[in-house]
C-alpha cells in the first residue's frame, strides 16, 4: 500500500471509531450505567484520536526514517574506491536510486539478460521510458538490488505497523469508553498539542533560516575578516570564476549607506503624506469618504513592486534626470537614489497611513471631548492632544515601514541601479544590501567561494537590522497600548 | 399617553426661585434628534446664576443630551440636530455668527469619567489658558495653574509632582484635575455630567464640597443619579423623564414636596 492508501485507511477507520465511540457512550448511558462525564461527541473524538494518532505518528516516523535507511544501505553496498571519493558520493547515491527505479520496471527475463550481460541495462530502461545519462556500472546494479530489497521490506513493515496501530488504538479506546471516562481531557489535550505543533512550525522555520544563514556567513567570515567586511569602503567582489583564487574586496559600508540613503528619501515622502492622510481619515473625513478613500490608499500596498520599479525607470527617473539633475549639473543618470527613494516612499505610504489611522482612531473619544470642551479647535486638539497621545504608536508604524523599505529590492534595481557607491549626491547611482544579495546569488554558483558566501553575510546582517527595528517598533507600540487599558 | 400628545401638549411643573437670582441660561422648546430619533421633546428651563442646578431622572431620559446642548458639544456628534432657543446672558448660542470655541471657553464641562490628557499635571491645567492665550508670561501661567489647582482643592496633594503625568493620579484626584482644568480658562458656567459616578464615597465627598465652594463664582449644572447628591449640592433640581422636563423647582421643595406624581415616584425609588 502506498502512503495515500494508508492515509485513506487511517481516515476511514478513525471516522468509524468516532461513530463507534459515540454510539457506545449513548447506549451505555441509555442503559442507566451512569450519566456521561462529557457529551457523546467527546467519546467519539476519544476513540478517533486513539485510532488516528498512533498510526499517524508511526507513518510519519517511518517515512522520515526511510530515506536515511536507504542511503545507509546504498553506501554499504558501494565499493571502496567509490566511497573514497567523498565529493561525488551524493551523486552516486542518486545514481543508484535511479537504477533501482529502473530495476522495478523490467521483467524477470530482461533482468536475467542484463545480469549475464546480453543487453545493457541502459537500453532496457530506455525502452521502459526511463532514459539514463550514463551506462549502468555493475556495482550500481548490485547496490540498486539491495536498495530495492530494503525499500520493499520497509514498505511492508510500514503497512503492518500502521494497520496494527490502527487496530490496537481502535479496540483499546473502544473498550475504555465508559460513562465515567474523562473523554474531554484527552480531546482538550490533543487540541492543545496540535496548536503548539502549529506554532512550532513557524518558530522552527525562523530558527532554521537563521541557522542556515549563520552557517554560511561564518564560512564567509573565515575567508574574509569581519573587520574588513563591516568597515570596508570598497565593494568589488570580482567574478567567482571557477578555480580562480583571486578574491575581491567586500566592503559593507557603501551598501549600508545606499540602503540608508534610499530609505531616508522613502521616509521623507511616506511619513508626512502617510501621517497627514491618516489624520484626515481618522479625524476629518466623513464615514462615506473614509469608506471609499481608505481602501484606495491601501491599494498602493497591493501593487507589485516590479510595477513600481517600472514606473520609476520609465517615468520618474527620466523626469528627475531631465528637469532637476541635468540643469543643476549634478548627474546624468536616470538611475538615481532620489528616484528610488521617492517611488519607494509612495509604496510605503499605506503602511504608515493605515497603521497610524488605526492608532489615532484608538485614542479615546473622551480625550477629544475633553479638549474640545475646553474651547480647543479641531486642529489644536489634533496637534496637542491626539497626536502626542498617539505618538508612540505612530513611531512604531513608521519603524515598521522603515524595515519594509530596507528590505525592498526590485524598485532599487530598476530605479537606483546596481553600482555600489557611497556618495552624498542623490542624483547618482547607488545600490542597497538586498540588491547585492540578489546580484551575488544569480548566475553559476559555487557555494564555496567568498563571492557567493558574502550574500549570506549580507543576509544575516540585514536580518539583524530589520529584526532590531521590528523589536523596537513592537516594544513602542505595546507600551502605547498599555497607556489606555 | 401617545408620543404625539406628549410632545405637543406638555407642561412642565415649575416652582419659582425664592432667592430670585438672575438668570444665566435660558432655554425654550429645545428639541434634539439623533438621526430619526427625537431624544428631547422641547425642554424649557431657566438656570439661575451662581447656583447649582441638578438634573435628575432615569437613565436614557436625555439629561446628558440636554447638558451637551448648552456648550454645543452635540455639534461633535454626527447626526445630532438641535432645535429651539438657548441663550447665555441673552445671547443666542446657536446663532451662526457665534464662535463655538469662544462659547466653550465660557461654558466648561466635566465628564463622567475623568479624562486627563496624557500630559503632566501642570500641562493639563495649562492646556486651556495656553490655547486661549490667557497668560502673558510664564509666571502668569504658573499662577493660573496654581490657583486653579487650589480652587479644585487638589494643589496640596500634587504640589510636589506637577511635572508627573496626570494619568498617574487616583480616580478622584483625576476628576478634580479635570475640574481644575475647566476652571483654568475662567468659564462662567461649568457643566458636570455625573462627575462622581466613577469615584468612591470619600472622593465623592471631596468633589461635592468643591462644587459647593465653586458655586460662589460659577454657575453650575450637574447631572446626577444620586438623589442624596442632588439634595446635598444643588439649590435647584430639574426632573427629566422620557425626553421631557417634568418638574423643576428649588431642591428642598422638589425633594420634600414634589408636585408631580412621577417626580414623587422617582425620588422615592418606585421606578427608574
Ligand atoms: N450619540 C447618540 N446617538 C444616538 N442616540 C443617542 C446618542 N446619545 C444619546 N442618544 C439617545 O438619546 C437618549 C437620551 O440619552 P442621554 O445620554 O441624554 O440620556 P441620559 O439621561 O444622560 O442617560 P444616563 O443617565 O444613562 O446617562 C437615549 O435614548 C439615547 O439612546
Ligand atoms: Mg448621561
Amino acid at each position: 500500500m502506498g502512503p495515500l492508501w494508508l492515509l485513506a485507511l487511517i481516515a476511514g477507520l478513525s471516522f468509524f471509531g468516532f461513530v463507534l465511540g459515540r454510539w457506545k457512550s449513548v447506549v451505555l448511558s441509555g442503559k442507566g450505567r451512569g450519566t456521561l462525564a462529557a457529551r457523546p461527541g467527546y467519546y467519539g473524538a476519544y476513540v478517533l484520536i486513539w485510532t488516528a494518532m498512533p498510526a499517524l505518528l508511526i507513518l510519519v516516523a517511518l517515512s522520515i526514517a526511510k530515506p536515511i535507511l536507504i542511503e545507509h544501505t546504498v553506501r554499504a553496498n558501494l565499493p571502496e574506491q567509490v566511497l573514497a571519493n567523498s565529493t561525488q558520493l551524493s551523486l552516486e547515491v542518486s545514481g543508484v536510486e535511479q537504477v533501482a527505479a529502473g530495476l522495478k520496471l523490467v521483467t524477470p527475463e530482461e533482468l536475467e539478460n542484463i545480469r549475464i550481460g546480453v543487453v545493457s541495462a541502459r537500453s532496457v530502461f530506455a525502452q521502459h521510458g526511463l532514459p539514463l545519462g550514463q551506462d549502468v556500472k555493475p556495482y550500481q546494479l548490485t547496490a540498486a538490488g539491495a536498495l530495492n530489497l530494503v525499500s520493499d521490506g520497509l514498505d511492508t513493515a510500514v503497512d503492518a505497523a500502521v494497520v496494527a496501530a490502527l487496530a490496537f488504538g481502535l479496540i483499546f479506546a473502544f473498550v475504555r469508553v465508559k460513562p465515567r471516562l474523562r473523554a474531554r481531557n484527552l480531546v482538550e489535550n490533543t487540541v492543545l498539542v496540535l496548536l503548539i505543533a502549529a506554532s512550532s512550525v513557524a518558530i522552527l522555520t525562523t530558527i532554521g533560516i537563521v541557522l542556515s544563514l549563520l552557517f554560511q556567513a561564518l564560512q564567509f567570515f573565515s575567508m574574509v575578516s569581519p573587520v574588513s567586511f563591516y568597515f570596508g569602503t570598497v565593494w568589488d567582489p570580482r567574478f567567482a570564476a571557477a578555480g580562480s583564487t583571486e578574491s575581491g574586496q567586500f566592503g559593507f559600508l557603501p551598501l549600508f549607506w545606499g540602503t540608508l540613503y534610499i530609505s531616508f528619501f522613502a521616509m521623507v515622502v511616506a511619513v508626512p503624506v502617510g501621517l497627514f492622510s491618516a489624520v484626515y481619515m481618522a479625524e476629518y473625513a466623513t464615514s462615506k469618504v473614509r469608506s471609499v478613500a481608505k481602501p484606495l490608499i491601501e491599494i498602493l500596498a497591493g501593487i507589485p513592486t516590479i510595477v513600481y520599479g517600472f514606473f520609476a525607470l520609465t517615468t520618474v527617473g527620466p523626469l528627475i534626470r531631465d528637469y532637476i539633475a541635468m540643469p543643476l549639473g549634478l548627474g546624468t543618470s536616470g538611475n538615481n537614489v532620489l528616484t528610488a527613494g521617492l517611488v519607494m516612499g509612495i509604496m510605503i505610504i499605506p503602511y504608515v497611513s493605515s497603521l497610524s489611522d488605526d492608532i489615532i482612531t484608538a485614542v479615546p473619544r473622551s480625550l477629544r471631548d475633553g479638549s474640545l470642551a475646553l474651547g480647543a479647535t479641531r486642529s489644536e486638539t489634533m496637534r496637542q492632544v491626539i497626536l502626542p497621545a498617539a505618538l508612540p504608536g505612530v513611531v512604531g508604524a513608521i519603524l515598521l515601514a522603515v524595515s519594509r523599505a530596507i528590505g525592498e529590492t526590485m524598485i532599487v534595481v530598476l530605479a537606483a541601479g546596481v553600482a555600489a557607491r557611497a556618495s552624498l549626491n542623490p542624483f547618482e547611482e547607488m545600490t542597497t544590501i538586498t540588491v547585492k544579495i540578489v546580484n551575488q546569488l544569480t548566475g553559476d554558483l559555487e557555494f564555496t567561494s567568498p563571492q557567493t558566501l558574502v550574500a549570506f553575510a549580507l543576509g544575516i546582517t540585514l536580518f539583524v537590522i530589520t529584526l532590531g527595528l521590528n523589536v523596537l517598533a513592537l516594544t513602542i507600540v505595546r507600551k502605547y497600548r498599555e497607556q489606555y487599558e | 399617553m401617545s408620543a404625539v400628545q406628549a410632545t405637543t401638549a406638555f407642561d412642565t411643573v415649575r416652582t419659582p426661585d425664592p432667592a430670585n437670582r438672575p438668570i444665566k441660561i435660558h432655554t425654550a422648546s429645545v428639541k434634539v434628534t439623533y438621526g430619526q430619533k427625537e431624544a428631547l421633546h422641547g425642554v424649557s428651563i431657566d438656570i439661575p446664576e451662581k447656583a447649582v442646578t441638578a438634573f435628575i431622572g432615569p437613565s436614557g431620559c436625555g439629561k446628558s443630551t440636554f447638558l451637551r446642548c448648552i456648550n454645543r458639544m452635540n455639534d461633535t456628534i454626527a447626526g445630532a440636530r438641535v432645535e429651539g432657543t438657548i441663550k447665555l446672558d441673552d445671547q443666542d448660542i446657536y446663532d451662526p455668527d457665534l464662535d463655538v470655541v469662544e462659547l466653550r471657553a465660557r461654558v466648561g464641562m466635566v465628564f463622567q469619567k475623568p479624562n486627563p490628557f496624557p500630559k503632566s499635571i501642570f500641562d493639563n491645567v495649562a492646556y486651556g489658558p495656553r490655547i486661549h492665550g490667557l497668560a502673558r508670561s510664564k509666571a502668569d501661567l504658573e499662577e493660573i495653574v496654581v490657583t486653579s489647582l487650589q480652587k479644585a482643592s487638589l494643589f496640596n496633594e500634587v504640589k510636589d509632582r506637577l511635572s508627573e503625568p496626570g494619568t498617574g493620579l487616583s480616580g478622584g484626584q483625576q476628576q478634580r484635575l479635570c475640574i481644575a482644568r475647566a476652571i483654568a480658562v475662567s468659564p462662567e458656567v461649568i457643566l458636570m455630567d455625573e462627575p462622581c459616578s466613577a469615584l468612591d464615597p470619600i472622593a465623592t465627598a471631596k468633589v461635592e464640597e468643591l462644587i459647593d465652594e465653586l458655586r460662589a463664582n460659577f454657575t453650575i449644572v450637574i447631572v446626577t443619579h444620586s438623589m442624596q447628591q442632588a439634595a446635598r449640592v444643588s439649590q435647584r433640581t430639574a426632573f427629566f423623564h422620557l425626553g421631557h422636563l417634568i418638574e423643576e423647582g428649588p431642591t428642598d421643595h422638589v425633594f420634600t414636596n414634589p408636585l408631580e406624581q412621577r417626580t414623587q415616584d422617582y425620588i422615592t425609588g418606585r421606578f427608574g
